[in-house]
């Protein structure tokens, strides 16, 4: 599933971030492919946030459907 | 090779400190403790734009702006990227709250091999989150001198200066160690970590091709910061504290835009009726019944009242009079409250929520949420909101964010005078301005949106925890900013004064009042005087807008004039911004279009305003509620005929 799927409170693991720079930059941020995440909040047709341990990102809803998760 | 861009002098024996670290992590605190300087200090990304340099002992210290890694990908970047390749000793200012993202930078320092302390900062807020750092295990595993501290309060700074001498290069991965040895030709010990990594420019600086394998090593260095965070902290029980749940609230449309616009309705509150409202009037009436006459008088002393200089120095535009008035009386509380309001947005963390919260509403105008922070600031200066559209991804989204800047963001001198003369006639006319200058914002943003080529980039930003500002951080900044306000405006103010008093003596003002006629009598229906208004305006808007207060109009013709003012291209600096930032040819394409919409949507607002006549608050916001229709209607119609471009391309 993508990840603008995710519901509020759920724990996802991250499988592909297709698009090279966002991948660079969420590894900076700490996430990358085969990270374990929690979605924090789903703002409604808006941006999905995430959250690993207290660090929050909150990532636009176009680039959250092309990131590829699953249910962890 | 990377301190070749050496320039600032150290004295002998002095050592180059330099402080990195992420965004906001209290780098420019530190700085400020160890130099005596001032810094910004702001709990938004950005703050640091320009470097500062400072002197501790026989040290230089430099500071850097926030990046999550040693890179280049953006000007932040780079200018922190030379200036830590360039540097004796690294102070690594880290966040004891998100260790795991902060860490990143730490190791790829420690790699690059350069000697590096840990300043260990916020140590209290992650007592409060629950979050235990073990921190003579983390020295062990970095290699480095771990120092904790509390940067705010002062705490852990002495032990920071006594144990700076004891930098030392950490932990380096044999394996990688290896790798950097075998790279031919021999290239600097610290740009070859970079090279390494596939760094464009640093390669291109050392004439090598660009290598392939920054993700490998990236992913190898966020495991290696994973494990060692996993070693060092604790969890002892996680609170949902109210502030976690308040910054929950800030991001769910039903709760955050109440939020937000509670927050703008405060924000009127303070500054248009409480600031304007008590202290303009005391500091107005002052300036006008004693400080005025007295100059006069004192002037009478040695000239005739009547004289050319006594004119320009005490007449109607007198530079003695008109400036001192205007500045002091009028823009002084104003400016400083307006500077205290942003600066306390500033350091809350709200500013990113915003962003998100706001992305989806955006997006519609091209702009992802993050633009949201320079049209906030454009409400305290649009010069340097216009200096931080730099911070957006493409280019398209910076033209964006210019034009509306531009159009439709009044700043703040000139916000506070037209909330000081609206809540004057009454809180509908504010409403109604703001409605137009609303709908005029998604408008332009829509309509841009849909004729320039490409498609918005998308939103990926760091929530910071929120919290409550430090007082003395919020007064400190704000008094900086509006003192630096002030050595800007004084001079430009007192040379555009003594530029119209010249023009009255002259009797030039007369024919340019008579052949601007058309526009303002005509189109505007506005008494000639206004042309000295434009004219102010040209220089700077709210110089402009104080002028109003001299001409005593209706409260319709003050609407007009007000909202037309506030649409022209704010002042001389922020014009010269724009042609900076968006090269002549975009920059003046941009200035002649913004002014011929405002004149017409001047106009369009005096003849509607005209037809309904009475203008009771009823109608007033009637018609502000017709305007949204009107805009909403407009947008469908846009949505419709323009849509099916959407973009498959996500990037660009």
């Amino acid at each position: 599933m993508q990840l603008d799927q995710a519901r509020k409170g759920q724990t996802i693991k991250i499988i592909s971030i297709p698009n090279k720079l966002t991948r660079v930059q969420a590894l900076r941020l700490g996430i990358s492919e085969g990270t374990v995440i929690t979605c924090r909040e789903v703002v409604p047709a808006g941006p999905v946030v995430v959250a690993r341990n207290r660090q929050e990102i909150a990532i636009g809803r176009r680039l959250a459907k092309t990131i590829e998760v699953e249910p962890f | 090779m990377g301190q070749s861009n050496n320039n600032d002098d150290v004295p002998a024996g002095g050592k180059k400190i330099v402080l990195a670290g992420n965004p906001n992590v209290g780098k420019s605190v530190i700085f400020n403790a160890l130099t005596g300087l001032y810094m910004d200090v702001s709990n938004y990304p950005g703050t640091t734009l320009n470097m500062a340099c400072g002197r501790y002992g026989q040290d230089v210290v430099i500071d850097t702006p926030g990046v999550f890694s040693v890179s280049s990908f953006s000007e932040e970047e780079t200018i922190a990227r030379d200036i830590i390749l360039a540097s004796d000793i690294v102070v690594n200012v880290v966040n004891a709250v998100h260790l795991e993202q902060d860490l990143f930078l730490t190791l790829q320092i420690i790699e690059m091999g350069i000697p590096l302390i840990v300043a260990l900062n916020m140590i209290d807020e992650a007592e409060r989150e629950g979050i235990d750092v073990n921190i003579s295990r983390l020295e062990r595993d970095l290699g480095v001198t771990v120092v904790p501290m509390v940067a705010e309060r002062g705490i852990g700074l002495a032990d920071l200066k006594k144990k700076l001498k004891s930098a030392r290069t950490g932990h380096v991965d044999p394996a990688l160690e290896e790798k950097i040895n075998d790279l031919h030709p021999p290239v600097d010990r610290r740009e070859a970590l970079l090279i390494l990594e596939g760094d464009d420019a640093i390669s291109a600086r050392n004439g090598l091709k660009r290598r392939p394998n920054r993700e490998a090593m990236y992913k190898a260095r966020r495991e290696r910061v994973n494990q060692i965070v996993e070693r060092v902290i604790r969890e002892t029980g996680r609170g949902t504290s109210f502030s976690a749940r308040l910054g929950r609230w800030m991001l769910r449309p039903a709760t955050g835009f109440p939020i937000l616009a509670l927050t703008l309705f405060l924000v009127y509150e303070l500054v248009g009726v409480l600031l304007a409202g008590v202290i303009v009037d005391g500091a107005e009436g002052f300036m006008g019944d004693y400080y005025e006459p007295a100059i006069r008088s004192l002037l009478a002393f040695f000239m005739h009242p009547d004289s050319v200089i006594s004119r320009l120095l005490a007449g109607d535009y007198g530079v003695l009079t008109l400036t001192v008035t205007y500045l002091i009386g009028l823009l002084l509380p104003l400016v400083l409250g307006i500077f205290l309001i942003l600066a306390v947005l500033e350091d809350t963390g709200y500013l990113p929520r915003i962003a998100t919260l706001v992305d989806r509403t955006l997006a519609g105008m091209g702009l992802n949420g993050q633009a949201i922070i320079p049209l906030i600031l454009g409400f305290g200066c649009v010069t340097m909101a216009l200096i931080s559209t730099r911070m957006l991804a493409s280019d398209r989204e910076r033209r964006i964010a210019v034009f509306l800047l531009a159009l439709c963001v009044p700043c703040s001198a000139q916000l506070a005078i037209i909330m000081a003369i609206m809540a004057g006639q009454g809180a509908a006319y504010m409403v109604l301005y703001a409605t137009f200058i609303f709908c005029l914002l998604v408008l332009t943003g829509t309509l841009l949106n849909s004729f320039l080529p490409g498609s918005v980039s998308p939103l990926l930003i760091e929530l910071p925890p929120l919290r409550l500002p430090k007082m003395k951080n919020v007064v400190v900044k704000a008094g900086r900013r509006a003192l630096d306000f002030f050595k800007e405006a004084f001079p430009i103010f007192a040379a555009g004064t003594l530029f119209l008093g010249i023009l009255d003596v002259t009797g030039l003002l007369g024919a340019i009042r008579k052949l601007l006629e058309p526009l303002t009598m005509n189109w505007l229906h506005l008494p000639p005087e206004v042309a000295d208004i434009l004219l102010m305006g040209l220089i700077r808007k709210e110089f402009g807008a104080a002028a109003i207060l001299n001409l005593h109009m209706s409260p319709l013709q003050n609407f007009v004039i007000l909202l037309t003012l506030s649409l022209t291209v704010p002042c001389i600096a922020s014009a010269l911004i724009m042609f900076k930032e968006r090269g002549w040819r975009e920059g003046a394409l941009i200035w002649l279009s913004v002014f011929v919409l405002a004149f017409l949507f001047g106009g369009g607002a005096t003849r509607l305003l005209e037809v309904t006549t009475g203008l009771g608050y009823l109608q007033l916001l009637l018609l502000a509620g017709l305007v949204i229709v009107f805009t909403a209607g407009l947008l469908a119609i846009l949505r419709l005929t323009v849509t099916k471009r959407t973009n498959k391309n996500l990037y660009h």
